[in-house]
């Protein structure tokens, strides 16, 4: 059966379930639907850096001195930046970078965070006061302020191995769990207003009536009666800390060249506003096309999840 | 009342002591100490001179010992010395501190002057050409990088157009009123269009809920005038949720003027902090960090005081 005669087909309506109905209403928001195609072509243009390496047999890490700044060729199809290295290559891999870091740090911080709302809202009482106060301090904190401080930590001094302190791969793993560690207030406080508004519902006392264990509750009957909300939080978020990710980098305290993330592909944009504007305009231009599709998809779940706005 | 002011700053007074305790031990734990700076720029100093020194200045100490001096010099108003500037840390603080008040406090007003012109306006028509421009607006503004739209100024408007100082706080030998306003436009540009973006989306969404009120209709039924209605009767209710987004967004705005201070090189207190991590300045990267959770906390405080304002039956208690 096509899809037109299923939408024909009324009396299948309540068989089609909640998410094809909020996939029907979300398909109507235009800035959604125009953003979550916007971030496919972004993914598969990150992607497309494999091809593009096998293809042409460049390295994105390796500098060729004597081809700094070279204008778009038929090599480098948009140059290469100061170091020698091919600027599209490097902001494919740059931008495997920077989503890998989005969604792996909202991914964690967001479970940190519906731990804690979802604990506080099910156990009220003192679990509540103690844990909320303890999100209401963490928000009061001027984030980034403390993430240059988080970034700056010398790993060695923690013990670990110089090798390893200064591997790229422990520049990547410290700068998602700094931003997981600070970024999941927001998902908290969610979190909790929303298992507050279920956790006296008549199904709810009936499966605690009936001796259901804590954390089959939270599990099997508040988790899914406040995903939405948590959803729509969870696509804000990683635009925010795409964003915190390119600052970071941008200073100097995140990814650490010569891996490229969007961020400290401009760590000496400064410089190059004068000389090569364009290297300097590249980056910056996919972080806000990223983190504003990223928004506006946000804006489009909330809509679709919404019963009470308009298909 | 009082006693609630009273107990929310003693509140405050508490978490900035965690957070002082927090923040030293981060410090402590930042690649070299302020020893190995000083040996770095002078060629003859021996082993036995740096460790020498390292003892003048207690670094020899567990970190929790030094952390206890700091806490009771600071107890009896003692933040004590910034190694770079070899001034007492409050001396270099407070002129940066102005600095950056100054500029935070004018992003501010900026951000929420336009973010209320403009979250009411489409809030008028919501779902109108002029809501979707607006929204656009808003959303680029929350997503844009903020140290590069200050690069895009810049670029613009310093390297392509020459109208705008690319950086500092005023022109050599000038400083007057007009210079310096001058060197103010992009900053402040740079730092009201995050906050904008948020205020636009708080502003319009509590402004179409209230618009939908009974006593909205009420007041349109006794033949008020649409503007009244908006600005009399539905906007004061409808400032609650925005007050609280602002008054949250004070920590985003710190973390702003850092970057747009940084961006613009301007001395503020956000480039000092930025400057006294890479530095090792212990003592003036800790206290700038307080400071800033100081001012957030402190208007997390008025936010409060003012929903009893705003809304009668929110009590303070």
């Amino acid at each position: 059966m096509t899809l037109a005669a299923i939408d024909a087909t009324p009396v299948l309506d309540a068989a089609l379930g909640a998410w094809h109905l909020r996939f029907r209403r979300f398909r109507t928001h235009r800035a959604g639907m125009a953003s979550l195609v916007a971030l496919v072509l972004l993914l598969l243009f990150a992607l497309a850096a494999y091809p593009l390496e096998w293809l042409t047999g460049l390295d994105p890490d390796m500098a060729d001195l004597l081809a700094r700044f070279d204008p778009a060729s038929a090599r480098h199809w948009l140059g290469t930046d100061e170091a020698g290295r091919d600027e599209l290559l490097r902001l494919m891999v740059g931008g495997q970078i920077s989503l890998l870091v989005g969604v792996l740090a909202t991914v964690l911080g967001g479970a940190l965070g519906l731990a804690i709302g979802l604990v506080a809202g099910y156990f009220g009482g003192r679990a509540d006061a103690v844990l909320m106060r303890f999100t209401d301090g963490m928000i009061a904190l001027p984030l980034l302020p403390l993430l240059i401080v988080l970034g700056a930590v010398d790993l060695t001094k923690l013990g670990f191995s110089a090798d390893l302190a200064h591997s790229g791969a422990a520049a990547f793993w410290r700068i998602v769990l700094i931003i997981a560690l600070v970024d999941w207030t927001g998902i908290a406080r969610i979190a909790r207003a929303a298992t507050l508004s279920v956790k006296e519902r008549d199904f709810v006392r009936a499966a605690r009536a009936s001796g259901a264990e804590a954390f089959y509750m939270m599990r099997a009957h508040i988790l899914p009666n406040v995903a939405t909300p948590i959803i729509v939080a969870f696509t804000l978020t990683i635009g925010r800390v795409i964003l915190f990710e390119a600052v970071l980098s941008f200073l100097g305290f995140g990814i650490a060249p010569p891996t490229p993330s969007w961020g400290n592909m401009l760590n000496n944009a400064q410089e190059l506003v004068t000389t090569a504007p364009a290297l300097a305009i590249y980056p910056g231009l996919l972080i806000f096309v990223t983190v504003i599709a990223v928004n506006f998809l946000g804006d489009g779940l909330q809509h679709a999840f919404d019963p009470r706005s308009q298909p | 009342m009082a006693r609630f002011i009273l107990r929310r700053l003693l509140q405050a007074l508490l978490v900035l002591v965690v957070m002082s305790f927090v923040i030293y031990n981060l410090i402590g734990l930042m690649p070299g100490d302020p020893i190995d700076a000083m040996a770095a720029g002078n060629p003859d100093m021996t082993p036995e001179a740096v460790a020498h020194l390292r003892q003048i200045y207690g670094l020899d100490q567990p970190l929790l010992l030094r952390y206890g001096h700091w806490l009771s010099g600071a107890a009896q108003g003692d933040f004590g010395f910034s190694r770079v500037h070899a001034r007492p840390v409050l001396q270099v603080l407070m002129p940066a501190l102005l600095r950056t008040c100054e500029l935070m406090l004018l992003g501010f007003v900026v951000a929420v002057a336009l973010g209320f012109g403009l979250g009411i306006l489409a809030a008028l028509r919501p779902g109108g050409l002029v809501d979707g421009l607006i929204g656009l607006f808003a959303f680029a503004g929350i997503s844009v990088p903020v140290f590069w739209l200050a690069l895009m100024l810049i670029l613009l408007f310093a390297v392509e157009l020459h109208w705008l100082p690319a950086g500092g706080v005023a022109d050599l030998g000038d400083g007057g009123f007009a210079d310096r306003a001058r060197h103010l436009v992009m900053p402040v540009a740079t730092l009201a269009l995050a906050g904008t973006g948020i205020f636009i989306r708080y502003v319009r969404a509590a402004m179409i809920e209230t618009m939908r009120m009974d006593h909205v209709r009420t007041a349109r039924a006794k033949g008020a005038r649409e503007g009244r209605v908006v600005l009399a009767h539905a906007l004061r209710l409808a400032l609650l949720p925005p007050v609280t987004v602002m008054a949250l967004h004070f920590g985003a705005l710190f973390g702003g003027a850092l970057v747009v201070e940084t961006m613009y090189a301007r001395p503020g207190m956000g480039k000092m902090i930025y400057d006294a991590i890479l530095g090792n300045d212990y003592n003036l990267a800790l206290c700038g960090l307080l400071f800033a959770t100081l001012v957030t906390l402190l208007s997390n405080l008025m936010a409060d005081l003012a929903y009893g304002w705003l809304d009668p039956r929110i009590t303070t208690q």
